[in-house]
């Protein structure tokens, strides 16, 4: 190696570091903040405590938001994961016309502005007198988890050996019985990895769901923001930490099931 | 003779008729709307929102923070994604930690970690005061610089996963051949390295600017209402000043840009693609 390249080469690591460190800073100082006793931010911290933490607790407003964003990201992602892989399998099985199209279209909301999107829905729900806010807050949201789906299965099912299916139906398997018990479980690392970015999307939309909201109803992003905007206090690093342990305690979930290299493929 | 459609096509129908409700047809009727006048075709909104000297200030800072971000994230993404792919056992996996981990964390918390660590007390303007690069303690919130740095954070992942992917495709080979036909570094690195890395760039590139175009809650916390992008001032029109009107023009501008984005940065990695 030349000295130029060992220069590069040091260089690339010494950005590289960097950008760990840009990364994680976010997190870091969220959850710093989270558990110093001071309310305006002071780094570090004056001293250590969990009030912030009780506040969160005794919140009757982060509550509500916590569980409705729950619900509508499970709902969603369910919902998406069924939709989708059944699309999938017409993707990459059937023979028709304009099926590159239907994957694009499908996966277009993911390279779309939301708030565009958000915009649309909101008046074109109101063309067609959808007026409840929880049904449009979900209808909205399987929107937003289907393309994570869509893109994983059919990457997936397009490794899939499909002879596989045809040797259970020779067993005695009928159609949807061979899917069932032959397909499904080998697309499960599939359908875990894109449930789990589909969910989290869900959880963290605010471009969109802030169109679908009203004064019971709010997701954690919606309620989060206000708060922030009402109380600049620490309560809302708390609860974010909160979060970071949620994505946390997701990635080692997917870690252990699919291993860290094929997550970052998703 | 007739061709019979294939039942396993029919899967496909749900899917379809569910996005195209819920979504094709909302964002067909914004279109259709934006250009629909009281006497039939008319583009005049447009016309009386792109002769407002304002709007184009807005046009502006929307295309000079998207440009900046870009260029912040390609410049350290990049390396990053090199040594990513250089990178084995532990060293990799606390570098995709530091990638995925992020991404999964919302972008509301994100967001609110930068209104923490660019304040005047935070740990930004502190630093670069011991370092002595600063003589007095400075507030980068509400800043432009602020803006840029909060939302490089939010989409670097978007550079460095296209660009990896690419990069753990190339025949290591490549760069031996190169070598040994006499090639130095610097040349090898251009004439091989970076062409081939090409459509990952592309790609990366197109993320990242159309995220950084469309962005609305890094805004909203690290800068706030006086410095407008069309995302914000959409939002706004809708949310604050019930201004349908004004708030569907930006919006079909702001669809426009983002549509150009990815059909344009589609067909150029194609291209680089098949001749590279």
């Amino acid at each position: 190696m030349t000295a130029v390249e060992r220069l590069t080469r040091g260089l690339v690591w010494v950005v590289a570091a960097c950008a760990v460190v840009f990364l994680m800073a976010p997190l870091v100082v969220t959850v710093a903040v989270s558990f110093g006793s001071s309310a305006v931010f002071s780094l570090p911290p004056p001293a250590w405590s969990t009030r912030w933490y009780e506040r969160v607790w005794a919140s009757r407003d982060l509550w509500p938001a916590v569980l409705t964003s729950l619900r509508i990201a499970a709902l969603s992602t369910v919902a998406a994961l069924v939709l989708g892989t059944l699309c999938s399998i017409a993707v990459v099985r059937a023979r028709f016309p304009g099926r590159e199209a239907l994957v694009t279209f499908l996966v277009s909301p993911l390279m779309l502005p939301g708030l565009v999107i958000g915009i649309a829905m909101l008046q074109g729900f109101r063309a067609i007198g959808l007026r409840d806010v929880g049904t449009s807050l979900l209808v909205a949201h399987v929107v937003i988890t289907l393309p994570y789906v869509v893109r994983t299965v059919v990457a997936a099912l397009s490794l899939f050996d499909f002879t596989l299916i045809d040797a259970a139906r020779t067993l005695g398997l009928t159609y949807p019985a061979a899917l069932l018990r032959v397909l499904v479980p080998s697309l499960a690392p599939a359908f875990l990895t894109s449930g789990l970015f589909a969910f989290l999307a869900s959880m963290d939309n605010y471009p969109i769901s802030i169109f679908f909201t009203d004064a019971w109803t709010k997701t954690l992003p919606i309620q989060m923001l206000q708060y922030v905007e009402e109380r600049p206090d620490p309560t809302i690093a708390a609860i974010s930490a909160l979060l970071i342990l949620l994505a946390v305690a997701a990635l080692i979930v997917g870690d252990r099931l699919v291993g860290l290299r094929r997550l970052a493929d998703y | 003779m007739r061709r019979r459609i294939d039942p396993v096509a029919l899967l496909a129908l749900p899917a379809a008729a569910y996005l195209l409700f819920a979504y094709g047809w909302p964002l067909a009727a914004l279109l259709v709307r934006s250009v629909h006048g009281p006497g039939g075709f008319s583009l005049a909104p447009f016309a009386a929102f792109l002769s407002d000297p304002f709007s184009w200030r807005v046009i502006g800072n929307t295309l000079s923070t998207a440009g900046l971000t870009t260029l912040v994230c390609l410049a350290v993404g990049y390396p990053a994604a090199l040594a990513l792919a250089w990178s084995r056992g532990i060293v990799q996996v606390v570098l995709l930690l530091s990638i995925i981990l992020p991404l999964s964390v919302g972008v509301v918390v994100k967001a609110y970690a930068w209104q923490i660590v660019l304040r005047r007390d935070g740990i930004v303007s502190q630093a670069l005061v011991g370092l002595g690069l600063w003589s007095e303690p400075q507030r980068l919130l509400f800043t432009e610089t602020g803006l840029v740095i909060g939302a490089a954070n939010v989409f670097l992942p978007f550079m460095i996963l296209p660009i990896y992917s690419v990069i753990r495709l190339l025949d290591p080979r490549l760069r031996a051949a190169a070598a040994t036909l006499g090639a130095t570094p610097l040349h090898r690195f251009l004439r091989v390295t970076l062409p081939l890395t090409l459509p990952g760039i592309v790609s990366g590139i197109a993320f990242v600017f159309s995220l950084a175009v469309s962005m609305y809650v890094v805004p909203s916390l690290v800068i706030g209402d006086r410095y407008q992008t069309l995302a914000t001032l959409t939002g706004r029109a809708f949310l604050f000043m019930r201004n349908e009107e004004l708030g569907s023009t930006t919006a079909v501008l702001l669809l426009a840009m983002a549509v150009s984005i990815v059909v344009g940065s589609t067909a150029l990695a194609r291209r680089l693609g098949s001749t590279g």
